[in-house]
C-alpha cells in the first residue's frame, strides 16, 4: 500500500507545468486533488513516471459564475464549488451533485475538474458536465487551446479525451434557459460511495409550462455517461400530467449496464429508470417554479 | 540508484519542521516516520477510513491521499496539536472523554481532527450536520451513538469557553 516511485515535479506557473508535461510525454500525469491518483498509486494501478502537481497553480482555484454559466478552474476544489452561492445561483445541479460526491473530508482535496478527467462512469461531475452539454477546456505547450465538449470528452471508462502533454485548465458548465429545472438522484451502497445508478435531469418547459424539453444523463449505466433524450415521450405535456412510468420505462430501455459484486445488471437498469424519472419530476416541478429541488425528501416510492 | 530527495518545510502544531523526503512519500508517513508523530493513525490507505485525518492550513484532509511534498510550505494540524500549551484537552477532546466516545482509540485521531474543523466552520451543528460531518470517518468497535453525542457535548463545552470571560463582565 505505499506508491511507486516517480519524478515530481512542481511548477510554479502553467507555462512551467505545460512545459514539464510536453516534456515528460506519454510517462507524465497531472496531480490534483490526489483523491483518484493517489489510491490507485497506493494500490499499484497506476504509475507514472513523472508526476507535475499542480497544487502550487493557485491561479488555477478559480470558480467563475455569469449569466451564461459556470467557468471552473483546475485547482478549485469540490468544497469550494460546493460553497460557491454564485455558481450555485447560475447553475443549481452542480451543487445538487457535488454533495453526493464522496464526503465532505475528500471533498476540501478533490477537483471538479480532476474528477472530470478521471472519467468515472460511476461519478458525478461527468453525468452533469454530459446532461448539460458543458465542455472541458484543454491546454498544451506552446499549441494554445482546445474546448472539448462533454460529448466528446468522455471516451471510455477512466478515459479522456485528453492527450498527452496536455493539462485540462477549466471546465464550462452552462447556464440553464429560462423555465427550466435540474435534479440530482443517485442509489449508493454506503452514504459518500460511488453510485450504484444515478441520474442527472434537466427540463425545460414552454410559456404555458409544459415540457419541451427532457434530458437525463445517466451514471454507472454504461462506459461513460450515458446521456438520454425523452423529451419525445413526454409528448409536450404539463409537468403535472406527463406519464413518468413512460419515461422511467424508455430510459430502463434505453440502458445497458454491467453488472458487478454490487449489483446485477438487470437490478441495475431498473434503479436507473426509477431514479431517472425521479430526477426528471423534480426538475419538472423546479421548472414550473415550485421552488428549488429540495432533495429526496416525501418523493413518492413509486417510479 | 536512490530516489531523489526533496527538501521540505512543514509547520507542524506550530513548530516548522524540515524532512527531507522523496516525492513519494505519503503525509501519513512523513509525520509518523520522519516526524514521530504516530498519533496520526493509518487504516486503509486509500481514503476510506478516516482515521489518518489531520488538518492542513485548518482544513481537514486525508493524510493518506496527500504527498509530504505537496504539503510543503503549509500548516499541518495533528492529533498530537490538539490540546493547550499545558496539555489541557480541546474541548472536542473532553467531550469524547466525558462520553465514551472510544474503546481501542483507533479510529479517534482523525475524528477527533474531522470534528474539530466541523465545529469551527458550524458551532452549532445539528443532528444531520453532524451525522454528514463525520460519514467519513469510520469506527469499528464504539459505535456511533456515543461519538454523535460527543460531538454534541464539545459544540456545548466550546460555547460555554466562549461565553464564560463575556458573563464575567456582564452579568456578574
Ligand atoms: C473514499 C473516496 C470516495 C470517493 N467517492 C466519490 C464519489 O462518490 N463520486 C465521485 O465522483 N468521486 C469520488 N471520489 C473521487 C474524488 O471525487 C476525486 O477527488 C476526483 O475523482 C478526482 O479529483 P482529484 O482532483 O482528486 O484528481 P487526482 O486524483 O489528482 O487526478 C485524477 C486523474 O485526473 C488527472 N487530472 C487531474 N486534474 C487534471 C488536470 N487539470 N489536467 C489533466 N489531468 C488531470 C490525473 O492525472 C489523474 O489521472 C472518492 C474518492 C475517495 C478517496
Ligand atoms: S488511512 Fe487514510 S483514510 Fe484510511
Ligand atoms: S474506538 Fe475502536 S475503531 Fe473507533
Amino acid at each position: 500500500m505505499k506508491p511507486p516511485p516517480f519524478d515530481y515535479h512542481a511548477p510554479r506557473d502553467l507555462g512551467e507545468a505545460l512545459a514539464v508535461l510536453a516534456g515528460a510525454g506519454a510517462g507524465g500525469k497531472v496531480l490534483a486533488g490526489g483523491q483518484s491518483l493517489i489510491p490507485l498509486m497506493n494500490m499499484r494501478l497506476a504509475a507514472p513516471a513523472h508526476l507535475v502537481d499542480i497544487n502550487r497553480l493557485t491561479g488555477l482555484a478559480t470558480i467563475e459564475a455569469d449569466a451564461g454559466g459556470v467557468r471552473v478552474g483546475a485547482l478549485a476544489r469540490h468544497a469550494a464549488v460546493e460553497r460557491s452561492a454564485d455558481a450555485a445561483r447560475a447553475q443549481p445541479l452542480l451543487r445538487s451533485a457535488l454533495r453526493q460526491v464522496a464526503h465532505p473530508v475528500i471533498r476540501n482535496r478533490g477537483t471538479v475538474v480532476g474528477s472530470l478527467v478521471h472519467a468515472d462512469p460511476a461519478a458525478e461531475l461527468p453525468a452533469v458536465l454530459a446532461v448539460l452539454g458543458g465542455s472541458v477546456r484543454l491546454a498544451r505547450h506552446g499549441g494554445g487551446q482546445r474546448d472539448v465538449p462533454a460529448g466528446e470528452f468522455f471516451t471510455g471508462p477512466l478515459e479522456s479525451a485528453l492527450r498527452p502533454g496536455e493539462l485540462a485548465v477549466s471546465a464550462f458548465f452552462p447556464a440553464l434557459p429560462p423555465r427550466a429545472g435540474t435534479a440530482f438522484r443517485e442509489v449508493a451502497r454506503r452514504h459518500g460511495d460511488y453510485a450504484m445508478a444515478g441520474a442527472a435531469a434537466v427540463v425545460v418547459l414552454d410559456e404555458d409550462l409544459r415540457i419541451v424539453s427532457a434530458r437525463v444523463a445517466c451514471v454507472s449505466a454504461g462506459p461513460v455517461p450515458v446521456t438520454i433524450d425523452v423529451s419525445q415521450v413526454c409528448d409536450r405535456r404539463p409537468a403535472a400530467s406527463a406519464d413518468w412510468a413512460a419515461v422511467a420505462a424508455a430510459v430502463r430501455d434505453r440502458v445497458d449496464p454491467e453488472a458487478d459484486i454490487h449489483a446485477t445488471a438487470d437490478y441495475r437498469r431498473h434503479l436507473t429508470g426509477v431514479l431517472a424519472g425521479r430526477a426528471l419530476r423534480a426538475a419538472a416541478r423546479e421548472a414550473a417554479g415550485d421552488g428549488r429541488d429540495a432533495g429526496e425528501a416525501g418523493e413518492p416510492s413509486d417510479g | 540508484m536512490g530516489e531523489a530527495l526533496h527538501e521540505i518545510a512543514l509547520t507542524v502544531n506550530g513548530v516548522v519542521r524540515e524532512v527531507r523526503v522523496p516525492g513519494r512519500r505519503l503525509l501519513s508517513d512523513c509525520l509518523r516516520h520522519d516526524l514521530g508523530l504516530t498519533g496520526t493513525h493509518v487504516g486503509c490507505e486509500h481514503g476510506v477510513c478516516g482515521c489518518c485525518t489531520v488538518l492542513l492550513d485548518g482544513e481537514p484532509v486525508r493524510s493518506c491521499l496527500t504527498f509530504a511534498v505537496t504539503a510543503g510550505g503549509h500548516e499541518i494540524t495533528t492529533v498530537e496539536g490538539l490540546a493547550g500549551p499545558e496539555g489541557e484537552l480541546s474541548p472536542v477532546q473532553r467531550a469524547f472523554s466525558e462520553c465514551h466516545a472510544l474503546q481501542c482509540g483507533f479510529c479517534t485521531p482523525g475524528f477527533l481532527c474531522t470534528v474539530t474543523a466541523l465545529l469551527r466552520e458550524n458551532p452549532a451543528p445539528t443532528g444531520e450536520q453532524v451525522v454528514e460531518g463525520i460519514s467519513g470517518n469510520l469506527c469499528r468497535c464504539t459505535g456511533y451513538q456515543n461519538i454523535v453525542k460527543a460531538v454534541h457535548r464539545a459544540a456545548e463545552l466550546a460555547a460555554e469557553a466562549d461565553a464564560t470571560p463575556a458573563r464575567t463582565g456582564e452579568h456578574a
